[in-house]
């Protein structure tokens, strides 16, 4: 049920933001065109602070006009939105499973391996384990299935991308491979059939670029890496 | 839609969580199971059924459970489709959803943190935070009997139970006018509303039995 009428469709966000890059995932992946507004958020811009005044933060997806924050949000608006290729299943059951997993992801996983960052010795390597902890319930969710959405990627692989190419891209900056592919390989089997899809591919930040801006960022803040 | 159906809800009696959930399954009348959990001694059941989070609300339905309050709204809403909660239009859905996540993440940490500070002086600024961000709640008020317009819907539910019927006993108890009259007359005017709406009526705690846990548990933080 794709409409054809013509869309305004504008994404303000962030190359490096995990919640800005799922935007961007999901339309893609629908095939809806877009139009990106790179934002620095340490100068925010009058579009941003007039577009999301509550928040002041990306990403924000400006559709004919309309303005929509928080990523999850967001999401749910695209899939309400663009019904084609969905997102979210269809089951209500099912899609509760998907919407708890995502919360997880976003309230759970996400607090706690910010709490990693800055720290060293012992509060460190607790933080490390806290976050370990949270992982081994998406590591158990994993088996058996190619994505966390089943047989093909969802709702839930789209926001868990911030696990795989964010999580997963700040060994260095911590001091330690936080996800060990002894411990999880679940989550391993997963980044490979995650990489293996072109959308995501190619709507996720560079590595390398990526590796280097995070070293930068932390070295600016004059965060120790262990 | 007559077939049997088994509808089961975890909760606490003085949870904001577990009451909206209970005004849900009121509004579409639908038959329940209430079982009381007790916060200091979790059920078997409870922790067989959430794990993870070990909380209330848990909604069981024919044997699946559903967590997360936001979640089983929405679960509530897709699978009774009568009496709607969530509007049609993904926009304003999109809207109801945004401001749903205000209250239970940004206005209910800093209003509740503004109850647990033993300092007058950082109660009243966590108090002003609170307010700049209730008024983002009031201008959606404008013009409206509910945030759901003429019924009450999703939006109702979350910072109803969260906000008149939770945080404000709270500040009473304590003694604390944070949502003031004059500041405040579509939110007021809101609430007045709520008050006579039946489902909310039955479905939040006794007034003086909430401000007595209120006053309890602000105790037992701050002594933390």
């Amino acid at each position: 049920m794709a409409e054809s009428r013509s869309e305004e469709v504008k994404l303000l966000g962030m190359w490096v933001s995990p919640f800005s890059r799922r935007i961007e995932i999901a339309l893609t992946l629908k095939g809806v065109p877009y139009e990106f507004s790179e934002q620095d958020i340490t100068n925010k811009s009058s579009l941003l602070l007039q577009l999301n005044p509550v928040h002041k933060m990306i990403p924000v997806l400006v559709h004919n006009g309309k303005p929509i924050s928080e990523s999850l949000v967001i999401l749910e608006y695209i899939d309400d939105t663009w019904p084609n290729n969905p997102i979210l299943p269809q089951d209500p059951y099912d899609r509760a499973m998907a919407r708890f997993w995502a919360k997880f992801v976003d309230q759970q996983i996400y607090v706690a391996a910010m709490k990693m960052v800055g720290k060293i010795g012992e509060e460190r390597d607790a933080a490390v384990e806290a976050t370990r902890d949270l992982l081994k319930l998406l590591e158990k969710e994993l088996v058996g299935k190619d994505f966390l959405g089943g047989t093909s990627l969802g709702f839930v692989d789209i926001v868990a991308t911030l696990v795989a190419f964010w999580l997963m891209r700040t060994d260095e900056i911590i001091g330690v491979k936080i996800v060990p592919v002894e411990m999880f390989p679940e989550i391993h089997r997963w980044v490979k059939n995650l990489l293996q899809n072109d959308v995501v591919k190619n709507c996720i930040p560079p590595e390398d670029e990526h590796l280097k801006y995070i070293k930068a960022r932390m070295d600016s803040l004059k965060i120790k890496s262990v | 839609m007559a077939e049997k159906e088994e509808v089961k809800l975890l909760g606490i009696w003085a949870s904001p969580f577990s009451r909206r959930i209970e005004m849900a399954l009121k509004l579409k009348g639908i038959p329940y199971d209430y079982v009381e959990e007790s916060l200091e001694n979790k059920s078997p059941l409870l922790l067989a059924l959430n794990p993870i989070h070990k909380k209330v609300p848990v909604l069981v339905h024919n044997g699946k459970p559903i967590l997360e309050s936001h979640v089983v709204l929405e679960y509530i809403d897709e699978t009774w489709k009568h009496n709607p909660i969530l509007p049609q239009d993904p926009f304003d859905r999109s809207k109801i959803r945004f401001f749903a996540k205000l209250v239970d993440e940004q206005i209910m940490n800093v209003g509740f943190t503004s109850m647990a500070k033993a300092e007058q002086k950082e109660r009243e600024v966590l108090a002003e935070q609170t307010r700049e961000l209730i008024s983002y709640l009031e201008k959606e008020l404008v013009g409206k009997d509910f945030f759901g317009g003429k019924s009450v819907g999703f939006l109702d539910l979350v910072a109803g139970s969260m906000i008149p019927f939770c945080m404000e006993r709270g500040w009473e108890g304590m003694g604390l006018e944070v949502i003031k009259d004059d500041k405040f007359p579509e939110y007021k005017r809101w609430v007045k509303n709520l008050e006579k709406v039946e489902i909310v009526k039955d479905c939040i705690p006794p007034r003086e039995k909430h401000i007595e846990h209120m006053n309890y548990m602000v105790k037992r933080i701050r002594s933390s």
